[in-house]
């Protein structure tokens, strides 16, 4: 591996305090590189997060970070991006904090194009609460708050911060590292615009214990072989794509970002007299 | 004050004034949602700012303006948002974030009257303890309340350097009269206004510690993109920003972002005196738009042969205790007029125990008059 990120990882604040199994690791590992790969610096970059397993990554890092409230990272992240636009700002969330209290920070977010990039840990439930069901959970699932099976359809939220706006969407399962952190390197390197990147992760301790989904590597084989690249979707029936992981980027396009635009309002300003 | 040192003569909204202060004050970030009597706050930051090299952003909610000022006081702006109480109650939450991370904010509250959307389009004073109360756990708040639109203006300006000097979220607590009346201010000139900045880090990058404690009981700050690293961190945490449960380091976490602002209490602190003599029988009590009923009521007072004074106070919270005592200590009676069922009132009583309180209490959406007040007085005089 040519990139380690080692050098944004506190080493004194290892090993993670994450169950055995989780994806969490896998994913903070491909964000460090990803770092790397695109010359990041501990000064430079800001690291944002919520409340919940992912929401504690930031006690492995050595940037600047910010731990805030539960489901606020994105805003949090949208002031200090306005403030100071010479900043990365990356912005960790779960399923929980991302897709369900946050979600209407994620939409307008993405519509904003704020010039940020968020990485979702999408593992279909509350992990820190005790296995609650989420945004992302699917239908039927057993949780702690769904002992007969959840009665409601998850969001497929990778398509609906596309809808929203975002100049780049992509998602990858963490059976598959290298291309998940080439999506974040990608979405790292964008200038301008919102940038998503959702990684579907695993929750052996809660979800996967609640629904017989095997322990850690055999759910991580549950993931690779349930995903299907999204190129190759357009030839399957809709039956088939049932209970599949469309992984792969859903969209990546040139915009303005908000932060271009807002220059361009400031300037409007200074000149009206 | 010599002709020289005055600056401009305007006529100004209550709102407009608060937004003039702000950016007199160096603020440069404002982060919103619209909501009646405060959208004029909005209106000028959305215009002024972009002028000023400064930010407007209108959020998605309450809850995303909070958070997104809090964030840019972080990476080290001076920031502002405006609300009425339904705006507070969803921001409560990250208030107490902004506590605990020390971000330095500025917070208004143009009041109307509640419970939830009540009447948007009046008065009242019933966030007293909402704004002192209203974000879980123990922690300590400064609020401020201007009476004029000069008030609106100074008081602005004190309140951005109170957050900025004590690293903490300061309200500026107004009404829907004070926020929507128009009075001539006089706007001193740039150089006349007393700024003050928050105390930035200077030790080399190794040696900070974004919560260090020292005598201060405020730690020096780096705003992010700073050679030294910040840990802004809303949960339990060390001097070094990293997460700490330990009890004794919570205890005296807790501890200490009470008492950088109880202990200079003395310093934050601003009231006003009327006509408070040695032989004053009758003190009022009053802030925000009540001081105007009370105002008349004095200059009426010698009609009535009576003794009044008026105690106003322009800081809320901490709670102005010893000025308090120290003005009522040879009155008979204390009068407290707000546009609630007495929340400033009960407050009071937790300090005065041998005179009597009587409150004048509307909670209709009208102003207090000042015959409102003389049937209060007077019927305690029959008694």
């Amino acid at each position: 591996m040519k990139y380690t990120g080692k050098k944004f990882i506190k080493k004194d604040s290892l090993p993670f305090f994450w169950c055995a199994g989780c994806g969490n690791g896998i994913i903070l590992a491909c964000l460090v590189r990803a770092m790397e790969e695109n010359n990041f610096t501990q000064e430079n970059t800001v690291i944002v997060t919520g409340i919940g397993c992912w929401g504690k990554a930031d006690d492995y890092l050595n940037t600047h970070t910010f731990h805030g409230t539960h489901g606020r990272a994105l805003a949090i992240a949208t002031g200090i991006k306005l403030a100071k636009p010479s900043l990365e700002v990356i912005v960790l969330v779960g399923d929980g904090d991302g897709a369900t209290i946050g979600g209407n920070h994620l939409i307008h977010a993405a519509r904003r194009n704020m010039d940020i990039t968020v990485i979702m840990s999408n593992n279909l439930n509350y992990g820190m609460t005790g296995g609650q069901y989420s945004g992302t959970t699917p239908y039927g699932s057993i949780t702690s708050t769904s002992r007969y099976g959840h009665g409601e359809d998850e969001f497929n939220i990778s398509e609906l911060v596309k809808a929203a706006g975002a100049a780049y969407v992509a998602k990858e399962t963490i059976a598959n590292p290298l291309r998940l952190q080439k999506f974040i390197s990608r979405a790292l390197k964008k200038e301008n615009g919102f940038r998503f990147v959702e990684a579907m992760s695993i929750c052996p301790t809660h979800y996967g214990k609640e629904n017989r989904l095997g322990k850690a590597a055999e759910m991580i084989e549950g993931l690779k072989k349930n995903s299907l690249k999204i190129d190759l979707i357009k030839d399957r029936r809709i039956d088939e794509l049932t209970a599949k992981i469309i992984v792969g980027e859903y969209i990546d396009r040139e915009v303005d970002g908000y932060i271009k635009r807002y220059r361009e309002i400031q300037k409007k300003a200074q000149n009206k007299k | 004050m010599p002709e020289a040192r005055l600056g401009k003569r305007l006529f100004l909204q209550g709102n407009i004034a608060v937004g003039e202060g702000a950016i007199a004050a160096g603020a440069r970030f404002f982060a919103g949602y619209p909501i009646t009597p405060s959208s004029e706050i909005a209106h000028h930051a959305a215009y002024c700012l972009p002028k000023v090299g400064g930010i407007y952003i209108q959020m998605e909610d309450e809850i995303g303006s909070i958070s997104a000022i809090i964030g840019a006081s972080m990476a080290g702006a001076k920031v502002y948002t405006a609300t009425s109480g339904p705006g507070i109650s969803l921001m409560n939450e990250n208030i107490g974030l902004a506590c605990m991370v020390e971000a330095p904010c500025v917070l208004i509250n143009v009041q109307r009257a509640g419970p939830s959307t009540g009447l948007a389009t009046k008065p009242a004073q019933g966030d007293f303890f909402q704004i002192r109360w209203g974000t879980h756990g123990d922690h300590s708040i400064i609020a401020l309340s201007p009476a004029t639109v000069q008030e609106c203006f100074d008081l602005t300006i004190k309140a951005f350097n109170f957050a900025e000097r004590f690293r903490t979220p300061v309200f500026v607590l107004m009404d829907e009269i004070i926020g929507k009346m128009h009075e001539t201010i006089v706007v001193p000139n740039p150089q006349d206004i007393e700024i003050e900045n928050r105390k930035l880090a200077t030790c080399l990058p190794e040696e900070f510690k974004p919560y260090a404690y020292n005598e201060d009981l405020v730690p020096l700050f780096a705003p992010f993109g700073d050679i030294r690293i910040n840990k802004a961190n809303g949960s339990g945490h060390g001097q070094d920003g990293f997460p700490d449960n330990n009890p004794d380091n919570y205890d005296r976490l807790v501890r200490r972002l009470n008492d950088k602002i109880e202990k200079n209490k003395k310093r934050i602190c601003l009231y006003k005196t009327f006509n408070c003599q040695d032989d004053t029988e009758i003190l009022i009590i009053a802030y925000g738009c009540s001081v105007r009923p009370a105002l008349a009521v004095i200059e009426q007072a010698a009609r009535y042969g009576l003794k009044i004074g008026l105690l106003q106070l322009q800081t809320l919270w901490p709670f102005p205790d010893e000025i308090i005592l120290k003005y009522s200590r040879k009155v008979k009676k204390i009068i407290v007029p707000e546009l609630s069922l007495g929340q400033l009132r009960l407050e009071i009583t937790r300090y005065i125990k041998d005179i009597p309180i009587k409150g004048v209490n509307k909670v209709g959406g009208m102003s207090i008059t000042p015959e409102d007040i003389i049937k209060v007085i007077k019927a305690g005089n029959e008694e």
